[in-house]
């Protein structure tokens, strides 16, 4: 079946060039670029080439919206054009549609019928043929099988971008403008949205902009491949352009440096130490309670028969005599060890605990049931349940590196942020010279940390904790959303630390960053909240 | 399609309310209710034992509820910015269940009135450090008043005396915790760069007093 | 707090009412309840009100779950009252600032009932209406400026998030040293860092949200409405409602000559 009412969309951008408001250099400069009707576009380059600011343009959002920058005094400054259909993108709300990288900001209702309907309902498309194309659109994109009043909080992430598509698809664009519409997803959350990306291009012969740093997710979709460089008044923002594989095979190098996702292309990493895995080799070997790693130390940190949950446990009314209710758990028996000098990965499907796992090990949350007990190697006096402890005794033994960085920034410069653990303790500010140098913070000192650039934040937050010399490492998704670069320099680190003697464990979907740290994995199985006491348990596989 | 209201923002932006204004200010208002409510779980053991020993004390946390007037407007800095902030903001709490049943949108709006009365005088030009104490003793005040002597207040019928301790309570608790707080969050959100947006982006590098 | 917005699978006869007819309601409720001080008319109002729970699919457990915190605010209310407002009649308890007289006693009793007839209401009113149906009544039909009314119920739908975020960045700090413990004014600090790193987020939120809805052509002159708000015989029982529960307290309170209006003082 095929939509008629799709027009795909024309770009041509000539020397066009935008400047943020308040900002004294343009985020673009020199941009021209045609894409026919139709096309299917991959945008690479370094970060701060643009890619973003275009997107934003040609979705219509700039200058009058909360698009980065985008000034409320006209301090914004635009040259040249950019056009779509040979019209100014702001003119024509509707004939493109922009998918962003947060799901949760993707969703605008809290019925999935009403959110896909929402962008329709702008466009004053008529209320019953806003309803076909509600159900036409939610088929496209996989969700038909889900009630129209689905809350759209219970959906998970990767669905969450599917019913964005859907909204957009209702509006009928002839652009799709995708902003890393898969960076904040797991593996099987990406391959969901990108076939249904797929699935629907296919269908209304739309012209597609995707913005990407793994280029393996899209480079089979799109036929074409423009890299961005951040340009200037005399040369162009158009770095190369051509078919995908020309592209790749010409940029090789140069892509690789930038830190973009290069298919076949696993970023270079240090080797663990004799004992350790063999940096692109396989796990260690071990099961039970035999460290899988011979050169791993004393057991620092034991999860018995744990079960875990985000809620607190509820007082019941008067009836009941306030008592106590305990949350129902999420994951339930877990039973695992953390050794010095060995990673523990914890995998799992979405929604099995992982990160409340992780975070209940690292004495931030209370367990449900069961126990987590320190070794006294570990603990050294303050007792046994890390959960109990003050956050000043927690920092120097267990630290924790939380998914998102903005979370744990507690000050307004970089070098007070690194500093600020040590203050707490009183001691330990020589490392903090050692870390600046060692994750390249050094140029970065005084800036805020609010404002540097995703993977500076990342290592900047590992830097943080390590700064407080803890003993055992937690980390949550530390590699989502990096960049190759980035990614590379967190493992290489990381397998330093593990060498060291200190013990990491990691909640991760990355195959390849597990296989760097070695050590052993895990799994965690699928959630059965209805059935507490058949819940899977984690066991820890080789 | 719908160009107009896009060429209109270009030429009254300083009044026209964007989408990012509307949306920003309502999840500021939400916010601000989620740490409210967060702050109140904690403060139940100093606010019960104040009401007992001395009621009228309570005024002295009520500047709590106003941190959505003087920061929505110190950040979105355009006209009807603290009563549409306030507001959502009593919304917010009506939804979640408040103990002032539906009287609390009416609180919420004259809350907001207080202190958007405040911007208005300075004709939403000055936003510094007394203009936005200013503003916070302006809702704290609205805050007592409506309290005192509408008919859904709570101190109705308290004593003279006991009325004029607690609108002053108010008054001081609106300029320091609204007021005072507020200003320093909007400095502090400016350094980072999420205001980027928006006019007060420049709050950070904006003189204290003039 | 994110099923608080939802409701849940309720299916009682008021959800199915307008928003717009069950809020005039509850408004003309309160006003007339706030007009006097009075246990009377206080009373009759929580007893119709009571009787509507069924019909507005609210059972009295699930309110003790969620609405303690509104009975425990009446108390404190009427104790206030009670020991603040002028005395007359005997004295039962005179401790220096404290005194508590017959009147006073009366007045706050009134005060606590009245609290609880004026919450109440507004718990009904939420319980069986959704914020998506309400925000369709308030543009289509009271006419509010729509983008307004979507940009906040947007904005609303992020309170569950908020809270959630409230929760982690709090387990976040605590793993860079700050503590939730410790003296009144480290746990003062600890809450204003954290409050701060929360707006940062609600901001960074918000305005992703405003590109997402902007992107989706929002923010126009015209737009159509999917869902169509509208009236039916329902809401006219519902308005009839609204009239009859506060005139039969008023009434009430006249006949036993317990009508007391707050404007014209209350001595």
């Amino acid at each position: 079946m095929t939509t008629p009412e799709v027009r795909p969309a024309a770009i041509s951008a000539r020397g066009w060039g935008w400047r943020h408001a308040g900002r004294s250099r343009p985020a673009v400069s020199g941009l021209d670029l045609e894409i026919s009707p139709g096309e299917r576009v991959l945008l690479l380059g370094p970060s701060g080439a643009g890619k973003s600011t275009l997107l934003h343009a040609l979705a219509g959002v700039l200058g009058d919206s909360g698009a980065p920058g985008a000034g409320d005094d006209a301090d914004a400054d635009e040259t040249g054009a950019l056009l779509i259909d040979g019209a100014a993108p702001r003119a024509q709300r509707g004939r493109a549609g922009l998918m962003q990288q947060d799901p949760e900001t993707q969703v605008v209702l809290s019925r999935l019928g009403d959110d896909v309907a929402f962008g329709a309902e702008n466009l004053a498309v008529a209320p019953a043929e806003i309803w076909r194309r509600v159900a036409e659109a939610l088929d496209d994109v996989g969700l038909a099988g889900l009630p129209l009043e689905h809350p759209t909080s219970a959906l998970s992430g990767g669905q969450k971008q599917r019913l964005a598509l859907a909204g957009i698809l209702a509006m009928r664009p002839g652009l799709l403008l995708l902003d890393e519409p898969t960076a904040n997803l797991d593996p099987a959350g990406v391959l969901e949205v990108r076939d249904a990306v797929g699935r629907c291009l296919d269908k209304t012969g739309a012209t597609l902009v995707v913005v990407e740093h793994r280029v393996a997710v899209w480079k089979d979709l799109v036929d074409r491949i423009v890299v961005l460089q951040p340009g200037s008044a005399t040369e162009s923002a158009v770095l190369l352009d051509g078919p995908p594989d020309r592209v790749l095979e010409q940029a090789r190098d140069m892509l690789i440096a930038a830190g973009v996702w290069v298919p076949g292309h696993v970023p270079a990493t240090r080797a663990r130490a004799a004992g350790g895995a063999d940096g692109q080799g396989a796990p260690g070997q071990g099961t039970g309670d035999t460290p899988a790693d011979p050169a791993a130390g004393g057991l620092l940190l034991a999860a018995e028969k744990l079960s875990v949950s985000r809620e607190r446990p509820r007082r019941a009314g008067l009836l009941k005599g306030f008592g106590r209710i305990p949350p129902a758990p999420v994951q339930a028996g877990i039973t695992a060890q953390v050794r010095a000098g060995e990673a523990l990965t914890v995998t799992g499907p979405n929604g099995s605990g992982k990160s409340t796992f992780a975070l209940t090990l690292a004495g931030l949350l209370p367990p449900a049931a069961g126990t987590v007990s320190a070794a006294t190697e570990l603990s050294r006096g303050a007792g046994i349940d890390p959960y109990t402890w003050k956050a000043q005794q927690l920092i120097a033994r267990i630290g924790t590196v939380f998914q998102e960085p903005e979370h744990q920034f507690v000050t307004g410069r970089v070098l007070d942020e690194l500093m600020f653990g040590p203050r707490q303790l009183g001691r330990g500010e020589e490392r903090v010279d050692e870390l600046l140098e060692r994750l390249r913070l050094r140029d970065l000192v005084d800036a805020n940390p609010y404002t540097l650039s995703g993977g500076e934040k990342r290592r900047l937050s590992v830097a943080t904790v390590l700064a407080a010399h803890p003993q055992v490492l937690v980390l949550d998704e530390p590699t989502f959303g990096q960049d190759a670069n980035t990614w590379a320099e967190l493992a290489s680190f990381l397998s330093e630390l593990l060498d060291a003697g200190t013990a990491v464990v990691s909640v991760t979907h990355d195959a390849e960053f597990s296989q760097v740290l070695g050590g052993r994995e895990l799994r965690l199985g699928a959630p059965q909240p209805e059935l507490p006491g058949r819940m899977a348990p984690g066991v820890a596989a080789p | 399609m719908t160009d107009i209201s896009a060429q209109q923002t270009l030429t009254t932006g300083r009044t026209h309310w964007r989408v990012v204004d509307i949306v920003v200010a309502a999840l500021i208002a939400v916010a601000g209710g989620v740490i409210f409510w967060a702050w109140s779980q904690g403060s139940n053991l100093v606010s019960v034992p104040l009401n007992a020993v001395y009621p009228p004390l309570t005024g002295l946390y009520a500047g709590g509820w106003m941190i959505p007037a003087a920061l929505g407007m110190l950040i979105i800095r355009k006209p009807g910015a603290a009563l549409f902030c306030e507001t959502v903001a009593a919304t917010g709490e009506l939804i979640m269940g408040s103990q002032y049943g539906a009287s609390v949108l009416f609180s919420g709006f004259v809350q907001g009135l207080g202190a958007e009365l405040v911007f208005a005088a300075f004709l939403y030009k000055r936003f510094n450090l007394p203009v936005s104490l200013l503003a916070g003793a302006g809702a704290g005040l609205f805050c007592g008043l409506n309290d005192s002597f509408l008919p859904w207040g709570w101190n109705i019928a308290y004593e003279t005396g006991d009325k004029l301790a607690y609108i002053i309570f108010c008054a001081i608790s609106g300029a320091v915790i609204a007021g005072g707080l507020s200003w320093l969050a909007t400095r502090g959100l400016a350094k980072t760069g999420v205001l980027a947006s928006f006019a007060s982006r420049r709050a950070a590098s904006e003189p204290v007093f003039s | 707090m994110r099923q608080a917005l939802t409701l849940g699978g309720n299916r009682a006869l008021l959800t199915r009412a307008n928003p717009l007819a069950k809020f005039i309601g509850v408004v003309l409720i309160t006003i007339a309840l706030a007009l006097s001080i009075d246990w009377v008319s206080a009373s009759v109002a929580l007893a119709f009100e009571l009787l509507l729970f069924p019909l507005a699919g609210l059972t009295v457990a699930l309110l003790w779950q969620r609405g303690w915190p509104l009975i425990l605010a009446a108390a404190v209310g009427g104790w206030s009252t009670a020991i603040l407002a002028p005395d007359h009649g005997r004295i039962l308890l005179d401790a220096g600032i404290w005194s508590i007289s017959e009147g006073s006693l009366q007045l706050g009793l009134g005060f606590l009932l009245r609290g609880l007839a004026i919450a109440l209401p507004a718990v009904l009113l939420m319980s069986c209406t959704d914020p998506t149906d309400l925000a369709d009544a308030l543009a289509q039909q009271a006419k509010l400026p729509h983008r307004f009314v979507l940009g906040t119920l947007a904005a609303m739908r992020l309170v569950g998030l908020m809270a959630e975020e409230w929760q982690t960045i709090g387990m976040a700090r605590r793993a860079r040293g700050v503590g939730s413990h410790g003296n009144p004014v480290q746990r003062l600090k600890a809450t204003l860092g954290q409050s701060f790193g929360l707006l940062v987020q609600a901001v960074r939120r918000a305005s992703r949200l405003a590109v997402t809805m902007e992107a989706r052509g929002f923010g126009g002159a015209r737009r159509t409405w999917a869902r169509q708000a509208t009236f039916s015989r329902l809401d006219a029982w519902v308005l009839l409602g609204g009239i009859l529960i506060p005139a039969a307290a008023v009434a009430a309170a006249l006949g036993a000559g317990t009508w007391n209006i707050v404007l014209l003082g209350q001595q």
